[in-house]
């Protein structure tokens, strides 16, 4: 038997900023975007936000609409990260397998320190009481046999609380839960559950596996498969990091993009930051992926690939701009734009060169990228630019890979 | 109330670190006579989180935060 916890964070940026300020502590607080930046959206809210029904996600001026007396603060990322590195530090007092999802949720694999449910929910309450005393917010740990049971423990009840799902109890506490509490199970999925008669976890575990699977294909299979708690995947190691599937990073600036000329500068520093991240990790890309956002908030998506694997700031900042030019028309402004690297192999691994390419002159320009990245290492982003960049500082003025945060992956990612 | 105060601390052999004299802001200086606890834990009084250090000073016992790299102590 295995014991898995899953400790969730309540309100994690929330009650960070309620820890920060005894003053709004009993208050709706609401933990936002920046709305100058027109990045105003929830990002968090704490217990108090929760009952006037403040979902994460909605702009500030809805949520202010259904609780006038929200108390709205700004992001603080930099404390976050400490206070989810304190409580991994709690967490590796226990084990050594421990699977960060997202900042605030970890997985925590205590299979060989205990011997029974009653010992691995003690050790849960143990590391609820710390985390409290030591850290000053609360936590909702799962505790169960598998990761998927683990989490839906940890969202059972909260906030500080700890709940138990064995093989035994399972039936009876897993099963009456709505389908949507399953990791994986969305809105789209819900709905198609429901045509189909399925509204609880326990149909989908009583559900024939073939039946879930010719309505929803492979992933049917993976349903079934958790439902039922027969999940086998494993809690990864501390430190332990996979390749990632992609690089992106997107924006959405203070003013809208008119022409090409601000489109250009807006690329080129998210070209350069996705690139310098590649770089750092090694990697090199063949697909170069460009997200377009119009004032209307329509969005279009395209992608291209090189002819071989890349992560030079000019190759793919050509690449990036011919996606663009050649799928935009300009009908309207553009309020943001992203662009995303993937398909990626190691950078030092040998390439086929090509007859048409004056490979001297390429490795001269693989040589001066990891030039600048040394220089933006040590004095920072900006000390090294383009000039057409000085044009327009309220567009250039930004520095994505300094400023980016890695948010969790899907768990099927 | 969070009260930032500048500190003289010392490392010991074993790399622990431990606060010597609490610099108050009106040029006062208390030294600390002994450190009765030491442990991760948050202020709710001050709002904040770090190393507490449980500490004697003229025989009265306060804590005395360390949080990244500032100290503190809990105000009224």
């Amino acid at each position: 038997m295995r014991y898995i916890l899953h400790s969730d964070c309540n309100g994690f940026f929330a009650s960070v900023e309620c820890l920060y300020n005894p003053e709004i502590r009993n208050k709706p607080v609401a933990v936002c975007g920046d709305a100058d930046k027109r990045h105003g959206i929830i990002l968090a809210k704490n217990e108090v936000a929760k009952k006037y029904k403040i979902q994460t996600g909605e702009a500030v001026w809805q949520a202010q609409a259904k609780c006038p007396e929200l108390v709205t603060v700004g992001a603080h990322y930099d404390i976050y990260m400490r206070f989810s590195k304190m409580a991994e530090r709690i967490y590796s007092d226990y084990s050594n397998f421990i699977e960060p999802f997202g900042l605030d949720e970890s997985w925590i694999d205590i299979t060989g320190s205990v011997k029974d449910f009653k010992q691995a929910e003690n050790v849960a309450h143990e590391i609820r009481e710390r985390i409290k005393y030591e850290l000053g917010i609360t936590v909702s740990i799962g505790v169960s046999f598998n990761k998927i049971f683990a989490k839906l423990g940890s969202d059972y009840k909260k906030p500080d609380a700890v709940t138990v799902i064995t093989p035994d109890n399972m039936k009876n506490v897993v099963y009456p839960l709505s389908a949507d509490c399953l990791l994986g199970v969305g809105r789209a999925t819900k709905k198609r559950l429901e045509n189909l008669g399925i509204y609880t976890i326990g149909d989908i575990a009583s559900t024939p596996r073939n039946v879930l699977h010719s309505h929803l294909g492979k992933f049917g299979d993976t349903l079934y498969t958790f439902a039922n708690g027969y999940d086998m995947s494993t809690v990864k190691p501390q430190g332990y990091s996979r390749l990632p599937k992609s690089i992106g990073n997107s924006t959405t600036p203070s003013r809208n993009m008119e022409n090409l000329e601000d489109v250009k500068i807006v690329m080129s520093i998210l070209c350069d930051s996705v690139c310098r991240r590649a770089r750092e990790q090694n990697l090199a890309a063949k697909t170069v992926s460009v997200n377009i956002r119009d004032k209307d908030l329509f969005i279009i998506n395209r992608q291209m690939k090189l002819s071989r694997h890349s992560n030079m700031n000019s190759e793919i900042m050509e690449a990036a701009m011919s996606v663009f030019g050649s799928n935009y028309e300009w009908r309207k402004a553009i309020r943001s734009i992203g662009i995303s690297l993937s398909d990626f192999t190691f950078a030092d691994e040998p390439q086929q060169t090509s007859l048409f390419v004056n490979e001297v002159k390429r490795e001269n320009k693989v040589q001066l990228d990891k030039s600048v990245d040394s220089l933006k290492r040590r004095f920072g982003a900006f000390c090294v630019r383009p000039a057409f960049m000085l044009k327009d500082k309220e567009l250039s003025s930004f520095s994505p890979k300094e400023e980016n945060i890695v948010h969790p992956v899907g768990f099927f990612g | 109330m969070k009260e930032y105060v500048s500190v003289t601390a010392r490392f010991d052999c074993d790399g622990n670190l431990l606060p010597v004299i609490l610099h108050w802001k009106d040029g006062r200086d208390f030294s600390i006579d002994r450190i009765l606890d030491m442990r991760y834990a948050a202020s709710l009084k001050a709002g904040g989180a770090g190393i507490r250090y449980k500490c004697r000073i003229m025989g009265q016992e306060k804590y005395l935060f360390l949080e990244d790299n500032r100290w503190f102590v809990e105000g009224k």
